[in-house]
């Protein structure tokens, strides 16, 4: 670990942080020096934005010190932050689209005369502003017009303007193109060389290299790495990230590998269209096959395409027995497909029903006759499941949103087992999850592939990859770079074509 | 950038959903005009009448375009024009002066609580104005024993005035457009409707800009009770029944969008003349003595103008944003 | 299920249920409301006079049994995160027609015919307006405040042109009977009501339509990925709306012997809304709280009784009204952060 070389401008030290019992942050910390562009990275669920929250005043930190411009601080919110000198500018946006570039860039302290907004004033400040971060374009315009790579310099114009000395950036580039990446870069040296730090997020490899000053690895809560940007190569940043530096012997996860696949189930190729450039993959029954990848590396948007929730460009989606792919939700689970959506708040439970309801949800038109409901039936499937997949709930008319985060995702599960798919696809189904549970899903999924069902698992998990999967297609930035089987799923192909795709020099492309 | 042809034709089509309003108006207006030459329609007589008949329903709908443009809604508009109308009428022998601080002031309180409710209880605009709405028609109704109230003759004379009423209304519409574009007020309800949480991020008091909202919607449906009133020389506690709905769809057919963060107030002055001047139409119409239609076909034909402008402007918000 | 796990665990242990999914299950989630019906009948019994005979039972229900029945409606469409406000003038609509049918000329020789179409086609018609208003929502994407305001705004207008906006009197008893029909000496419509809840519970309850609806309220985008059909749900609340306002209009017609287009079902939406909204259903949708509405309709009304009987004037009783409304939202949504 180096010393940053100017005393640092930020400096965080053993910041701990648990919420109703689970830690979230286990000494964290983060140092960044003055004029440095610093890459923070990690895995889902590592704590980077638990810590960037704690840093923003979005949560308060429960130990830990954190030093500011050389002074102790304790930001009450993100609008203290933002008024100490500290603006987070986020993957989402936080500027009005409706309203002009001008106006986002001056809102709250647009300069008036006589109560009268000086437009003309307003307008030709913000011009300036922009093209000193070498941007013209017509600030009178709707924000909304513009592209998201816009937007963003947009929201650090006015971080600057409101003298930010520290600029947090959320994944900025995660939906930009090439060109607006290179544009937003080049904004970010201009900021740099002002002496205004950054504190960039992003998981595209190739990017930290390009732009960032040293970085901070986070895994479990905790810093793993810090270091100059220029002295870890990607292999071995990829290891740190993952936690998987030597060659671990052992099980480390529940599960239970099967025997071979059967008959092709489904067959994805060439499918693109958003974020996908060209993604393939193949499931047979009673096959598990990992979809693996770094974020936004277009994993979700494929299992979202072959579940017909959305639908490609371009490509073919082949689900056996089907003439047509899947052009609704409804439609794929006509046709036995099962879809666990990583977003398990936002697109898995309905968070008033009771786990009764949200378990046979998507099984409900097989549960009825003439639309009402066998009430029966559905208490002993709802049973079932909550014995099976040891669902701990003191009563399934609860409302769901009760449960914990591991309870939810086995119902979430169920949901899917009880319309007895033939393909189930599951976006991160053990995240945010306490390790018991995660143990328990991991072996339940590894039997249902035994019983013959083909699963379809996405993870960022090297070691769920590795162990319960017959094969990995691995994806990088929209396109499938390798599938991994037998002898070469190994972790060391597998880090590989995550980084720099192409397992080895003879892998073949799926 | 890239999205500069995009956002050239959304502009377009955004200027053509917010001119559509006025095309449509002037478009009736010269339909009228030649229809209608015999009976003088465009005739300054004419003109005075509708711009006079407006004017309160205009009042009540600026307040409520203020009200839109944060994202909410205010249904107690209408309960307030009768209350007012009844507290003018009540306060009218102590003079002009005296029934109008009576009648804003009756708004204002409305509103008070309309925009305490809201930002301290959390409750939705649209169940707090409901409430509100009852309770101010309550309170009419209890001020002024069920009946409608007289109104001096002083203050019915300053009602007979068209130049007055029309002219309270286009000062009101000045000073309400200045105030959106050109006072911070007016910008930080565009920025709230446009979006409460990033503009509470960008350090905006987002319930003080609601309570404000609230407080000139009040004092301008007030306003309207007042001239309603003296126009008509008595305060009826029954007055402006089912204007929060027709002020609602003046705004709307004006362009403003009720997910709030665009408006405007002239647009919203064209919708209420729009739905105003059908009326007149119908009984220029009727004048003609060629068909007779029933006046009840301004409703019908209000709500398809309703219809179909919401749906022009829902198809350019959709091309906006693809 | 081809899944290897042992399921033979599940027959063997009967599960424990502490909180029932019956009717006891759910009157103790709006326990609340019951305990202040309560409190207001046991208020009424003790000092109002004549308060427990039946002419003052019928005289509350008679008021109440048109708000709840399009309240039922309203609960349903508000459940789904909409709101209807056009219940009011498609009873205008509704209200209108049926005496037109059975005035016709074209029925005096088959006046039974006549009735029977009487009551069928005026609800046909706004059913076919609710699915309107569902396709403006789903097909145009109005917003439901503006696609319902549509209709809101054209649909009482329909009805004056109709009747060129003049009172329809009439002497049917037949289709009376609808209003003023007292079997056991309860109004008809009391019946109506009755079953209306009663059939809203059981749909909310125990079928796949209401587990949707309850669904594309709670959770959109959850609901479209389980294969709920999330669109034909939202038309067919709407058209259920529609539906229930037309039994409504038919029911004030038959009270009042005439159809007045200006007056049937003015400002009913509100009455609805509130009545909802008393009740605990959340106007941002995924809950649907039947009996609550019920009751919540039943204690606005109770209060109003009771108010008027003491002599406050039913001004007054407004005012109480809008604070019952918001004390009873507030309350519940305290509760709900709890």
């Amino acid at each position: 670990m180096t010393a940053p070389p100017t005393p640092p401008l930020l400096d965080m030290q053993d910041i701990r942080k648990a919420f109703s019992g689970v830690t979230a942050l286990a000494g964290a910390a983060l140092t960044v020096g003055s004029g440095e562009v610093h890459a923070l990275i990690g895995q889902n669920g590592a704590g980077k934005s638990t810590l960037i929250k704690v840093l923003t005043g979005a949560y308060r930190r429960d130990a830990g010190t954190i030093r500011f411009a050389e002074q102790e601080v304790d930001f009450a919110s993100p609008l203290a932050a933002q008024r100490g000198g500290i603006a987070t500018i986020y993957q989402e946006v936080n500027l009005i689209p409706l309203r002009s570039v001008a106006e986002n860039v001056f809102l709250g302290r647009e300069p008036l005369r006589f109560g009268i907004v000086q437009w003309g004033q307003m307008n030709r400040e913000a011009t300036r502003l922009l093209q000193e971060l070498g941007l013209t374009l017509d600030v009178t315009r709707p924000l909304g017009a513009f592209s998201t790579a816009v937007q963003q310099m947009v929201a650090l114009a006015r971080a600057v303007s409101i003298s930010a000395r520290l600029v947090i950036m959320d994944e900025p580039t995660s939906s930009l193109n090439e060109r607006e990446v290179e544009t937003l870069f080049g904004v970010i040296r201009t900021l740099k060389s002002r002496g205004v730090s950054v504190i960039f997020v992003s998981h595209r490899l190739d990017e930290l290299y390009r732009v960032c000053d040293r970085i901070t690895v986070m895994r479990d809560g905790a810093t793993v790495y810090t270091g100059e940007m220029s002295g870890i190569t990607r292999l071995e940043l990829v290891e740190q990230m993952l936690g998987r530096t030597v060659k671990s012997e052992g099980a480390q996860t529940g599960f239970v590998r099967s025997g071979e696949g059967g008959a092709p189930l489904l067959s994805a190729r060439d499918v693109t269209g958003g974020r996908l450039r060209g993604a393939s993959v193949d499931v047979r029954a009673g096959e598990l096959v990992g979809l693996g990848g770094l974020l936004g590396s277009g994993r979700s948007e494929l299992a979202r395409v072959i579940f017909g929730a959305d639908h490609a460009q371009g490509g073919e989606v082949h689900l056996q027995g089907q003439e047509r792919p899947p052009r609704s939700p409804a439609d794929a689970i006509r046709a036995g497909v099962g879809f666990c959506s990583e977003d398990r708040k936002g697109e898995g439970i309905i968070p008033d029903l009771s786990v009764r309801e949200n378990l046979t949800l998507a099984l409900l038109p097989q549960l009825a006759r003439a639309g009402v409901v066998d009430t029966a039936r559905q208490a002993q499937i709802v049973d079932d499941f909550i014995d099976r997949l040891g669902i701990k709930t003191s009563d399934p008319e609860h409302p769901i949103r009760e449960l914990s985060g591991g309870n939810q995702q086995k119902v979430m599960l169920a949901r899917w087992l009880a319309t007895q798919p033939r393909l189930l696809i599951l976006d991160e189904p053990t995240r945010g999850i306490d390790v018991g549970a995660k143990a328990e899903i991991q072996r339940m999924i590894g039997e249902l592939a035994q019983g013959g069902l083909g699963v379809l698992m996405i993870s960022s998990e090297i070691e769920e990859l590795l162990e319960g999967c017959h094969a990995v297609t691995v994806l990088l930035d929209g396109q499938s770079v390798a599938r991994l089987e037998g002898a070469d799923l190994n972790e060391g192909a597998l880090l590989h074509a995550m980084a720099q795709g192409g397992a080895s020099p003879e892998a073949e492309r799926a | 950038m890239v999205s500069h042809d995009r956002s050239r034709s959304a502009r377009l089509v955004s200027a053509l959903s917010q001119s559509g309003v006025l095309i449509a108006l002037i478009a009736l207006l010269v339909f009228g005009g030649v229809r209608y030459a015999s009976l003088n329609f465009l005739g300054a007589y004419n003109v005075v009448s509708v711009l006079q008949g407006t004017a309160p329903y205009a009042l009540t709908a600026l307040g409520m375009c203020f009200v839109i443009i944060t994202g909410g809604i205010d249904l107690s508009v209408g309960s307030v024009v009768g209350l007012s109308g009844v507290v003018a009428a009540l306060l009218s022998p102590y003079g002009p002066g005296v029934a109008l601080l009576g009648a804003v002031g009756a708004g204002l309180v409305v509103g008070l609580v309309n925009g305490l409710i809201i930002t301290r209880l959390n409750i939705q605009p649209f169940i707090t104005t409901l409430a509100t709405l009852l309770g101010a028609h309550g309170a009419a109704l209890l001020l002024s024993h069920n009946a409608g109230v007289t109104v001096a003759p002083a203050v019915v004379d300053l009602g007979q005035i068209k130049w007055l009423s029309i002219g309270i209304m286009l000062g009101a519409y000045v000073i309400g457009a200045v105030t959106l574009r050109w006072a911070r007020f007016g910008r930080n309800a565009l920025a709230v409707g446009g979006g409460a949480d990033a503009s509470r991020l960008m350090g905006l008091n987002v319930p003080r800009v609601l309570m404000g909202v609230y407080l000139l919607s009040g004092a301008l449906a007030g306003l309207a009770g007042l001239l309603i009133s003296a126009q008509s020389g008595a305060g009826q506690p029954n007055e402006g029944g089912g204007w929060e709905l027709s002020a609602i769809a003046a705004v709307v057919v004006g362009g403003t969008l009720l997910t709030g963060g665009v408006g405007s107030v002239w647009a919203t002055l064209t919708g209420s003349l729009l739905l105003g001047v059908i009326l007149n139409m119908l009984n220029f119409e009727n004048g003609l003595g060629v068909v007779s239609l029933s006046p009840y076909w301004q409703s019908v034909i209000r709500g398809g103008f309703l219809l179909v402008v919401v749906v022009l402007q829902s198809r350019a918000a959709q091309g906006r944003d693809p | 299920m081809s899944g290897p796990t042992s399921t033979t665990a599940a027959s063997s242990v009967p599960r424990a249920r502490p909180a029932a999914p019956g009717l006891l299950g759910d009157l103790r989630q709006v326990r609340a409301s019951v305990l202040i019906l309560f409190v207001l009948l046991a208020f009424n019994a003790l000092f109002t006079p004549h308060f427990l005979t039946l002419q003052a039972l019928n005289v509350n229900l008679t008021q109440v049994a048109t708000i709840i029945i399009v309240a039922m409606g309203m609960t349903l469409v508000i459940a789904t995160g909409g709101v209807d406000l056009s219940v009011g003038s498609l009873m205008a609509i509704s209200g209108v027609l049926a005496p037109l049918i059975f005035l016709s000329g074209a029925f005096v020789q088959a006046p039974t015919l006549g009735l029977i179409l009487s009551f069928l086609v005026p609800v046909i018609v706004t059913l076919g307006f609710g699915v309107l208003n569902g396709l403006f929502v789903t097909r145009l994407r109005l917003q439901p405040i503006v696609a319902t305001l549509v209709l809101y705004i054209a649909g009482r207008g329909i009805a004056q042109v109709i009747t060129n906006g003049q009172l329809q009197s009439f002497s049917n008893p037949g289709f009376s009977y609808l209003g003023l029909g007292r079997p056991l000496g309860v109004p008809f419509q009391v019946y109506v009501m009755l079953v209306v809840v009663a059939l809203t519970y059981w749909v909310v309850k125990r079928t796949v339509f209401g587990r949707n609806v309850l669904a594309t309220g709670g959770n959109a985008a959850a609901a479209r990925l389980s294969g709920v059909p999330v669109g034909r749900v939202t038309v067919q609340v709407y058209a259920i709306s529609g539906l229930l306002a037309g039994i409504a209009g038919l029911i004030v017609v038959a009270i009042n012997r005439s159809s007045d287009a200006n007056q049937v079902g003015q400002g009913m939406e509100l009455d609805a809304i509130a009545a909802v909204a008393v009740g605990g259903t959340l106007l941002s949708g995924g809950r649907a709280q039947v009996l609550g509405t019920f009751l919540g309709a039943l204690i606005i009304q109770l209060i109003r009784f009771t108010l008027l009987t003491r002599g406050v004037p039913d001004a007054g009783a407004m005012v109480v009204k809008a604070a019952v409304i918001v004390a009873a939202v507030a309350l519940q949504q305290r509760r709900r952060r709890e």
